[in-house]
């Protein structure tokens, strides 16, 4: 029999006992939406925790210092190990360089300092952090009383709110005036500077050239936000900052910094090295070959990769214990199926007699058969995707209700990725199929003679 | 006198049913030959066999013993696949209960043949016009078996046996389920449809009158033997 002929037989015999086929159908449908549901919660809740990472800058950076002086979370004492390369300073000329790499999204410079804090006749000593222009996506500004800064340059700050409660009582109030930063601008001399000559080779008696004045500065910035969370905190930030400022401005500042010590005695004031440096990339998986470049370049680099690895592993047995759990569901509703096309058989008993005296095939009638089992999957199929997705937008919607309550931004917790919705509707077909193997084989093994008899 | 090839041919037909340790011999041993544009009846009363025998030379069933041999292929030896073929384009069948789908109109019931037979789309409709103008249903093709009286759905059903074009026509107790003006009408469409169209027809029967009437040729079975086998005219 031609495929659309069976096509059409098999839709007439679906229609025909439509309730106890809907029946069934739907039992297929919850199986594959229990199965849907529950990996598209595990999906959701990889995804959320992925882009939050990914977001907050961790997994996508390699944090570089320098081995002669400054050492990442994670780098052994020297003592151990084997003898280095000539160590790099971690200058202006390193940052170029290290901007150069393929894979390398920006690089750009810890530039964090302490500093006294000034506002309404107040004032406090605090910690200052230069964000790069790409915090600006990262998720821990989500949600923050007043704006992100208008410019990379501009000059105004944010607020860390632990801050802002220790300037005033109604830290949102701070947004729009202006406070003062006090802190130590650090300036080189030149040798052939009249003033200073005579005056740096006494002081270091070393004869060396050039030298460096710190210098006491006042800068006015404007509050643009008081934000909850900490943008700097964990790697990247070496410890929580209290007022964020544009990386731009902060380098404008021109703050004196701890490596300045040990570029005035290597003999090169003149060319300010950075403290440490983040290298971001593209993509979490072009990390270790830019970690390994930086390293044949002589640098000290940390980054997370390892525990994006642990990440995904604990995310995969968790998504497969889902889908196991999700399975069973199906598992049962595929006994339902063979219920129905068992029962079909004996109702059926005289039809499939009548078919094979009109001359159809023991092939035929098994096709037949196998036509409404594969029917009923993917229309349970079809109806499961669209259930469970109904299911984690519910989810998804309950959770965002329940976190709005808390005062927190609502999350999206489940993703019914197309080759999850394809692969449930596959796989229920598939699982439709086998259930309807025994009763296939069955109708297709009825003797005419004795079918035809059965009343 | 020319000699007319035969177009069955039963040697020895038997077939057994075991019921537990009883084995029942349901057809005991029958020889039989069947012409081209014969109709043949098969006589005997209930339990002699003729079902059987039919079944067998319908491919429906397998003797136990012997041979049947349909155009000079035995249809014992035929694979199950081969016996679907023979069933689908050299015979139909009329059943004593009608056997039409209650689901299906009437055009759809003539038109599954050729849905198995995979005849072009294009060919049914007018395939089963005719088959359904030939018993005089053309104007209940759209209704169900269940708005059909006995005998509109025994002519369905008999269109729907035609409807292949078979060589040769089987008709078990084909007015068992009707009364006899009806059953009459079945018997003279057979008998239209042997003269216009030279179709074997075998029959089976236990109204010996309506064997008489309208067969060319009674072949008498009891306890699964045939007993005599004769012209009529």
């Amino acid at each position: 029999m031609k495929t659309r002929d069976l096509s059409e037989l098999a839709a007439r015999n679906l229609r025909e006992a439509v309730l106890r086929n809907s029946l069934t159908t739907l039992g297929v449908a919850v199986g594959v939406a229990s199965l849907v549901a529950m990996l598209s919660l595990g999906l959701g809740l990889q995804t959320l925790a992925s882009q939050r990472l990914t977001r907050s800058g961790l997994f996508d950076a390699v944090f570089v210092t320098s081995q002669r002086n400054f050492r990442g979370p994670g780098q052994r004492g020297s003592a151990d190990s084997a003898p280095k390369k000539e160590s790099r300073s971690l200058d202006e000329d390193a940052r170029q360089q290290l901007s150069k790499f393929s894979n390398v999204a920006e690089v750009y410079p810890q530039i964090r300092f302490v500093t006294d804090v000034r506002y309404a006749g107040k004032s406090e000593t605090t910690s200052v952090l230069g964000l790069p222009d790409s915090s600006r996506s990262g998720g821990a500004f989500e949600g923050m009383t007043g704006a992100y800064f208008s410019s990379p340059t501009a000059d105004e700050a944010i607020l860390q709110i632990e801050f802002a409660k220790v300037l005033t009582d109604q830290p949102p109030s701070l947004v729009g005036k202006d406070l003062t930063l006090r802190y130590a601008e650090r300036a080189a001399l030149s040798k052939t500077a009249d003033d200073d000559e005579a005056l740096l080779d006494s002081m270091i008696g070393s004869g060396k050239p050039g030298g460096v004045s710190i210098v006491p500065r006042e800068k006015t910035l404007r509050i643009v936000g008081v934000i909850e969370s900490d943008p700097s905190a964990g790697i990247g930030g070496f410890g929580g900052a209290r007022v964020y400022l544009p990386l731009k401005t902060a380098e404008q500042l021109h703050v004196a910094q701890p490596d300045d010590l040990q570029a005035f005695l290597s003999g090169n004031p003149a060319k300010p090295s950075y403290m440490a440096l983040t290298v971001r990339v593209h993509s979490p998986k072009d990390v270790p070959q830019v970690e390994a470049a930086i390293k044949q370049l002589g640098f000290a680099t940390f980054s997370l990769l390892d525990a994006t690895k642990s990440l995904r592993l604990v995310f995969t047995v968790f998504d497969l214990f889902l889908g196991l759990f999700g399975s069973l569901a199906l598992t049962v509703a595929s006994l339902g199926i063979i219920n129905t096309l068992v029962m079909a058989i004996l109702e059926r008993r005289r039809e499939i007699g009548i078919l094979k005296a009109l001359g159809a095939t023991d092939r035929d009638v098994r096709s037949l058969f196998f036509a409404e089992a594969g029917a009923m999957g993917l229309f349970g199929g079809l109806s499961g995707v669209a259930l469970g997705w109904l299911i984690g937008q519910a989810l998804t919607w309950g959770t965002t209700i329940y976190l709005h309550r808390q005062n927190l931004p609502g999350v999206k917790i489940s993703y019914v990725p197309w080759w999850l919705a394809l692969g449930a509707i596959g796989f229920a077909i598939i699982v439709s199929l086998v259930a309807g193997l025994y009763p296939a084989a069955r109708a297709a093994r009825l003797n005419p003679v004795e079918a035809l008899r059965y009343e | 006198m020319p000699i007319v090839p035969m177009l069955i041919e039963a040697e020895s037909v038997s077939r057994e049913y075991r019921l537990g340790e009883t084995v029942i011999r349901a057809v005991d041993a029958v020889s039989l030959s069947v012409e081209k544009g014969e109709f043949l009846a098969l006589l005997g009363s209930s339990g002699s066999g003729k079902s059987t025998l039919l079944s067998m030379m319908a491919g429906l069933d397998r003797p136990t013993s012997g041979s049947i041999r349909v155009r000079e292929r035995n249809l014992a030896e035929l694979e199950a696949n081969e016996l679907a073929r023979y069933r689908r384009e050299t015979v139909g069948m009329v059943f004593q209960s009608f056997n039409l789908l209650p689901r299906m109109t009437l055009e759809e019931n003539v038109e599954l043949p050729l849905r198995l037979a995979e005849v072009d789309r294009h060919d049914r409709e007018s395939r089963v016009g005719e088959a359904l103008e030939r018993v005089r249903l053309g104007a209940r093709r759209r209704h169900r078996p269940s708005e059909l009286s006995g005998g509109e759905q025994q002519r369905g059903a008999l269109a729907r046996a035609l409807v292949n074009r078979p060589a040769i026509l089987f008709a078990d107790e084909p007015t068992g389920n009707l009364d006899s003006v009806n059953g009459e009408q079945i018997l003279l469409l057979l008998r239209e449809i042997q003269d216009s169209l030279g179709m074997t027809i075998i029959m089976v029967t236990h109204e010996r009158p309506l064997a008489e009437k309208f067969a060319n040729r009674i072949a008498l079975l009891s306890d699964g033997r045939l007993v005599s086998d004769g012209a009529q005219r």
